[in-house]
């Protein structure tokens, strides 16, 4: 997939006033979180920010199957979905018999939850590696999510199992009622679970997981049972999913058997992916753009699973290593001050790859709601300018934006592959690139 | 009671056929090209939608032909301008390309039907009884159906057995690099061999169309039984997935078709006993988790034998 | 005194074709021996049967007295046995340190630990230097394994294979592909870094066999013709018919 280690922080730390800075950055993220609410203070934000945050550990939950041990799942909403309803279930049962455990303590109840799970069916799932075990996870993915429709004591069938957050012991005073005191709570649950999750990839557990990923046979070689180091990486993220889960079940006070199920695991991911596997940011980046997407896009867009699939698969053919890729790619031109050859060309690029965005918008739009029939409105506003989709001009006017952008653009992007070629040179020459 | 057994082989069986016409098509894709394809449901639902709007515009027949023509252009496509420059960035991100295809076209088909089942009916001239089983009527429907697949599958054996393009299949199917070393032009075989699959996977949708129902949801449904299926008959392995096909077939089939429950053998439970896990397993009707059984067969085949009933390929 | 590598009538099938038969052979400890033979004869299949890496289908096979034949591989390196790959088998993604340091885990007794910060250990940071000095690789420790030149990889690739501290070592043709120049560099580090130990090669080099190796033996058909010192293979009939044929050099 992508070509660089996940040594980025390794090497940071390794020049001069390197740990400076590599403290420095989770000091910053520590305090941009402790102060965003300050300054985005309106209760949509709050949600915004309560759900970035739970993604967030649920997404590099999934890279430590997926990037650093080269684990692909498709059933991972397993262990975030069954988490969540232990803590569901535990912090009714701590509200009925008056037990004294406080809300901030039951994320690690929902952890337990998906450890539990992790240990049970994980043996036999990390037996087989790569497509089967994809497959697998599908199917194991499948069965409980069927499963929990049919056991209605435990899972609540439909409409799920409620409870109440603000129900449990109060801690200094806090009763967790309003989102602000729920976000401090994830907020303060992300930066230990990120902590922790960076410290595992710095164990010789976390050493050989990548091993595993890079050549599973030549780690046989060197003393260790692959399928042990699955096994292991497979707790470890299904603890953290169901940590996640638990805190989704605070947030909603509610667990569905939605949380279990195929979209769920799709949406982590779309989210690790889309972020980039290769470095441990990556999926932190990927949480917080497709939550943004997600909760931008429904209130404008009724296929805004559409544009999911889309971007996902353009991620895909043209940049596997993700966003964080994408940026990481940049650093040996920065490094080298030859970032200023590459980007007029992108500028220019921007032009026509824009128009062809904007086409394939208006196009799925078009189509969208000319055949929605009646209820939907006949206008697609695009940047303000509203066009009738029973005209048609209309439809000329996407096919042309969609045919000619595509057209200029694949030039421009030519312009770019060769300013990168000489930028790369000169980063090579400068000694910044291998 | 025979009835029921009779009725439900019957439908066993030929659900079995379906599932191989999809499931042999995937094997074949992966065993040549070492992609497994997540969106091959996606094709079959394609050809369900495409058979019932064709079917509309110019009746059953031609759409019968036409569909899965069109569908296997489209997985052509998909081959040259995605899977085919996804290749060198490793099976992983094949897999996740067909993934993401899956994901985009079940959101086109719903933005474009609708997500409500549609009125897919079955052609005038095979809409009557073709034989009386004790006291039900087996539609000719089916019938026509079984007759389809049996075709397909004989033809498919045939291609495989008798023509130069079969035995390069074959090659494919245990030694795949050897297939590229051979100097065929490779990107046209992966190209035809994709567009063929996708066309079975269409072909079968086209006829189940109008027996099972067709609505946007068809790929997601039936995507995770057809992963069942090849790994339980052993990826890479087309008898095993014959057997695991007409295996899981016949059971969910019985399944459904049985309401015994626990509580309908021994009797309800004491009330006593509450809403519990307990009492949700005692009232479950085999029917309710005819849906789970596949999955159970998966784990079980995992347990005692991890590489498939006639499993010979490593992933 | 068990030797160090004994394997005894050993027979492996693929399908209906017999790839090894009836394999009899004896590696003393501390010895340096050399397996050569045609392409084809099977001496691949050898390693991996002793490594662990395919099982044999009758005989026995064992590693200072103990018997290992159908053990998995890593139950085998435990025991003491470390190889190299024909083809380059390194951790392409990870850089030249990591790599190194990986090899040199087990040894060390960290097992599974997922307490203890990697970078603070200081035995393992100790030793991963002490090998990358070895093999003169240390001014090249921060690139990624992928990135580095062939000849690089293959001196990696022996680093790998001895980091574990193995005191029985099997490489696979570790100087294919190298230039003379190379070649050279690579038999002195060979040679240096495994003194004291049990060495099994594989080589097609004619002048690296008979420059290392203490013992030869001659795979044919699956099966060892001849085996003794490089003077006694020289002057064997049955050896310069089937392989030696003109030597050159």
């Amino acid at each position: 997939m992508s070509d660089t280690a996940t040594t980025a922080p390794d090497m940071l730390k390794q020049q001069p006033g390197g740990a400076m800075r590599f403290y420095g950055i989770w000091l910053i993220a520590g305090i941009a979180l402790i102060v965003l609410p300050l300054i985005f203070s309106s209760g949509s934000a709050l949600t915004s920010f309560s759900l970035i945050g739970i993604a967030i550990i649920f997404a590099l939950s999934y890279n430590i199957l997926l990037g650093q041990t080269g684990l692909l799942s498709f059933g991972h909403a397993v262990h975030y979905g069954l988490g969540g309803f232990l803590a569901v279930h535990v912090m009714n049962a701590v509200a009925n018999d008056n037990l004294p455990i406080p809300l901030p303590v039951i994320p690690l109840v929902g952890g337990i939850g998906g450890l539990a799970f992790a240990i049970l069916v994980g043996w036999v799932m990390t037996k087989r590696a790569g497509t089967v075990f994809a497959m697998i996870s599908l199917g194991i993915g499948e069965l409980v999510a069927s499963s929990s429709l049919i056991l209605r004591s435990v899972f609540g069938g439909e409409s799920g199992i409620t409870t109440d957050r603000t129900a449990l012991p109060h801690m200094f005073g806090w009763t967790f009622g309003p989102q602000i005191q729920v976000y401090y709570l994830i907020a303060f649950w992300v930066m230990v679970s990120a902590i922790a999750m960076y410290a595992l990839t710095r164990t010789p557990l976390g050493r050989i997981c990548n091993a595993v990923r890079d050549n599973p046979e030549r780690v046989e070689f060197i003393g260790y049972d692959p399928h042990v180091v699955r096994y292991l990486a497979y707790g470890f993220a299904g603890f953290f999913a169901g940590f996640a889960g638990g805190l989704t079940g605070i947030n909603f006070e509610i667990a569905n058997s939605a949380y279990l199920g195929a979209t769920q695991s799709g949406f982590v991911l779309f989210a690790a992916f889309i972020g980039g596997t290769a470095y441990f940011f990556g999926p932190i980046l990927g949480a917080i753009i497709v939550t943004y997407l997600q909760l931008g896009l429904t209130n404008v867009t009724t296929v805004w699973q559409l544009y999911f699939g889309i971007i996902f698969i353009a991620i895909v053919m043209f940049a596997p290593g993700g966003v964080a890729g994408i940026l990481m790619r940049h650093r040996p031109l920065i490094r080298a001050k030859a970032l200023g050859m590459v980007i007029p060309s992108y500028l220019v690029a921007a032009i026509p790859t824009l128009a062809l965005v904007l086409g394939v918008i208006l196009s799925i739009e078009t189509v969208a709601r000319y055949t929605a029939g009646e209820g939907e409105s006949n206008i697609v506003n695009l940047l303000g300018i509203p066009f009738d989709t029973t005209t048609a001009a209309t439809w000329v006017v996407a096919a042309v934006l969609v045919v000619g952008g595509f057209l200029v653009a694949r030039m421009t992007w030519r312009r770019i592959a060769e300013a990168w070629d000489r930028a790369a040179t000169v980063a090579r020459d400068r000694g910044h690139l291998a | 009671m025979r009835e029921l057994i009779v009725i439900s082989t019957l439908n066993g069986v030929l659900f079995g056929m379906l599932l191989f016409l999809l499931s042999s098509g995937l094997t074949v894709i992966f065993s040549m090209m070492g992609v497994l394809n997540f969106a091959h449901a996606s094709f079959y639902m394609l050809g369900a939608f495409f058979g019932y709007q064709l079917t509309r515009w110019m009746g059953f027949w031609p759409a019968l032909v036409l569909a899965p023509l069109l569908v296997g252009a489209v997985g052509m496509a998909v081959e040259r301008y995605g899977l085919r420059n996804t290749h060198k960035h490793g099976h992983v991100a094949e897999l996740l390309l067909t993934f993401g295809l899956a994901y985009a076209i079940e959101e086109i088909v719903s933005m474009i039907w609708g997500k409500s089942p549609m009125d897919y009916r079955v052609p005038a001239a095979l809409d009557f009884p073709a034989f009386t089983v004790f006291s039900t009527n087996y539609p000719a429907y089916k019938i026509f159906m079984l007759a389809v697949s049996v075709a397909v599958f004989v033809a498919l054996l045939i291609v495989l057995k008798k023509t130069r393009v079969g035995l390069i299949v074959q090659a494919a199917l245990t030694h795949p690099n050897m297939v590229a070393h051979l100097g065929h032009d490779v990107g046209r075989v992966f190209m035809l061999v994709f567009g063929v699959g996708c066309a079975l996977a269409g072909l079968a949708g086209v006829i189940a169309g109008p027996s099972l129902v067709t609505q946007s949801d068809m790929a997601s449904l039936l995507g995770p039984i057809l992963f069942v299926v090849i790994v339980f008959g052993g990826l890479g392995s087309l008898p095993g997935a014959f057997i695991a096909s007409l295996l899981i077939g016949l059971i969910q089939t019985f399944a459904v078709a049985l309401n015994g429950s626990l509580a309908s053998v021994f009797g309800p439970l004491d009330a006593s006993f509450g809403p519990s896990v307990l009492t949700d397993i005692w009232n479950v009707t085999i029917a309710q988790i005819a849906p789970i059984l596949p999955y159970v067969l998966l784990v079980l085949i995992l347990i005692v034998r991890p590489m498939g009933l006639l499993g010979t390929r490593e992933t | 005194m068990t030797a160090a590598i004994e394997i005894k009538a050993v027979q492996k099938h693929f399908g209906n074709v017999a790839i090894i038969r009836d394999l009899n052979l004896s590696v003393a400890k501390g010895e340096r021996h050399a397996i050569i033979g045609p392409n084809g004869a099977g001496k691949s299949t050898t390693f991996n049967l002793i490594s662990g890496h395919i099982k044999p289908s009758s005989g026995e096979i064992r590693l200072n007295g103990d018997l290992v034949s159908g053990l998995r591989p890593f139950e085998i390196n435990r025991r003491g046995l470390s190889r190299s790959f024909q083809v380059t088998n390194v951790f392409a993604r990870m850089t030249v340190w990591e790599n190194v340091r990986c090899a040199v885990l087990w040894g060390t007794g960290q097992r599974y630990a997922f307490w203890k910060n990697v970078d603070h250990l200081t035995e393992v940071r100790e030793r991963t230097a002490e090998i990358l000095e070895d093999i003169h690789l240390s001014h090249r420790r921060d690139v990624p394994a992928g990135l580095l030149t062939y000849a690089e990889q293959r001196e990696l690739e022996i680093g790998i294979t001895i980091a574990g501290g193995a005191n029985v070592i099997m490489l696979d043709e570790p100087t294919a592909g190298m230039s003379h120049a190379e070649t050279e560099r690579a038999v002195a580090l060979i040679r240096r870094l495994t003194e004291g130990r049990t060495l099994v090669i594989v080589e097609h080099d004619m002048s690296v066999v008979f420059g290392l190796a203490d013992r030869i033996s001659v795979l044919v058909y699956g099966n060892i013709i001849a085996s003794g010192t490089p003077e006694e293979i020289r002057g064997n009939p049955k050896v310069r018919e089937a392989y030696l044929g003109e030597e050159t050099h």
